[in-house]
């Protein structure tokens, strides 16, 4: 494994335990930042918004990502379409912190996706099972996040991406050693990794939770679940007062185990996005990619 | 059996949980006020992490002040990247300032972006060669003499390592190694 791999993987340890939000503009990522962000995801329309307005979704201007690294000093993200990988090299070149390779954004391939192996920049990707998280990180994935199903306001995919991912790796976990090549070609994975699962209980890299995320006690219930993160997509900017409910989430993810403080910090928080139940949704994002 | 608190509010703190829980001492997560006042604690590590965030929740959520004079009666302090950036008394690159202990001048995201993230071995004084991974880190431009700061170690002409009374810090992650002799010079000299 490169060394460069390594120091990827590291950054995303050190946003443990953080809040990752969504922004489209300097001044958007400077609320976020001094509410606590431990990094921010440069777009230029939150998921919620693609939705709504449709059409093919790509890759934000350069210039507009710029200005948002100019306006923070903490890592900033931002989005490429699945199998993009020139999206992804001009990325590279302004020395973007992470390369979300994302489902929110129209895909580029419907087979393939980035050989991230060929980057010094980190990637994260999404995963709805086990399976595709470790496809993703045999690919060059140096950090996870559950899809979710963003722009919904709605947690309910995330959680049972979550719960999905973490089942598999305990039934990874209590496995007969024998039984582990069989495991592999069941989750269409490369053995090593699922030895890896087997031996650690746990992904290689860090997981994060994402889709759908909208109030602090949403946050509390994913780390409870078991991610080690929370991105906030559109919850907060969708939100009557984004400034207090991002920090809100910022505080629910650290005292995600401490209900008292979690009922002090989700009072007042004015109106949550609104959001769209699953069964009225016409696109599916978590479906691109897998 | 020495107790040590690690400032679990964000960031890699697991991962000196692991490293101290291996040394032999005992680990108590600092999330609130009440952890720092009801746990008599030896020794405390402020890891890596975000210092906008950590710096933030530190204030938030009621620690700051206890946690400040704990530092300032002299309870034994270690801190890594962020940790670091805690404990300056001045940053030249932000505007923020947070505990304000340690005579030395910091400089944030020192090494620029993610892509100047590495990895090296080199001196640290009285240890030897160790492995030092520097993740968008900061170093330190200059220390007080005058007020008995001790350089440890530089990569490349910069500050990376230095101790002055009870604290001691690192631009490096010692605790993203598998080489625990920081955290054990740590326990053995500090505390």
């Amino acid at each position: 494994m490169s060394q460069r791999y390594e120091l990827n993987k590291n950054l995303a340890q050190m946003l443990k335990g953080g809040v990752i939000m969504d922004v489209t503009t300097p001044e958007q990522a400077k609320i976020a930042e001094a509410a606590g962000a431990c990094a921010v995801m440069a777009l230029e329309r939150i998921p919620a918004d693609i939705r709504a307005a449709g059409g093919v979704s790509r890759m934000s201007d350069p210039k507009m990502i710029k200005g948002i690294q100019q306006a923070v000093s903490i890592p900033v993200m931002a989005k490429v379409r699945i199998g993009h990988f020139a999206e992804a090299q001009i990325l590279e070149a302004i020395e973007i912190d992470y390369i979300d390779e994302s489902e929110v954004l129209s895909p580029a391939d419907d087979t393939y996706h980035i050989d991230k192996t060929k980057f010094g920049v980190p990637f994260v990707c999404g995963a709805k099972d086990l399976g595709e998280a470790l496809r993703r990180i045999k690919e060059g994935a140096s950090m996870i996040r559950t899809k979710g199903e963003p722009g919904t306001g709605d947690v309910v995919q995330a959680v049972r991406h979550l719960r999905l991912i973490m089942k598999q790796i305990r039934q990874l976990q209590n496995m007969r050693e024998d039984e582990l090549f069989q495991a592999a070609k069941d989750l269409q994975v490369p053995y090593d990794l699922v030895s890896y699962v087997h031996a650690n209980g746990k992904l290689p890299v860090v997981n994060f939770a994402a889709g759908g995320v909208a109030t602090p006690a949403d946050a509390a219930l994913l780390m409870q679940l078991g991610a080690e993160g929370v991105f906030v997509g559109s919850g907060i900017f969708k939100s009557g007062d984004p400034a207090k409910r991002a920090q809100a989430i910022v505080k629910a993810v650290t005292n995600y185990n401490d209900p008292k403080i979690l009922a002090e910090l989700s009072e007042d928080l004015g109106d949550a996005m609104v959001g769209i139940n699953e069964q009225e949704i016409n696109l599916l994002m978590a479906q691109r990619g897998i | 059996m020495k107790r040590i608190g690690i400032l679990a509010l964000q960031g890699a703190f697991a991962e000196h949980k692991r490293t101290i829980c291996e040394l032999g001492a005992k680990v108590i997560e600092i999330r609130k006020k009440d952890d720092l006042t009801e746990n008599k604690l030896d020794g405390i590590i402020l890891p890596g992490g975000e210092s906008t965030v950590i710096g933030k929740l530190l204030n938030e959520l009621d620690i700051f002040n206890t946690l400040h004079q704990m530092i300032r009666d002299g309870l034994p302090v270690m801190g890594t990247c962020a940790g670091l950036i805690l404990l300056a008394k001045n940053i030249t690159n932000d505007e923020h300032r947070y505990l304000e202990a340690m005579d030395i001048t910091v400089k944030r995201n020192a090494y620029g972006r993610q892509l100047g993230s590495f990895h090296i071995i080199s001196k640290f004084k009285g240890i030897g060669d160790i492995p030092m991974t520097f993740i968008r880190a900061p170093y330190i431009e200059c220390v007080s003499e005058m007020e008995g700061v001790e350089v440890l170690a530089k990569v490349n002409g910069n500050i990376v390592a230095a101790k002055q009374k009870n604290m001691l810090v690192t631009a490096f992650h010692p605790e993203l190694t598998r080489d625990l002799r920081v955290h054990r010079y740590f326990l053995e000299s500090c505390i």
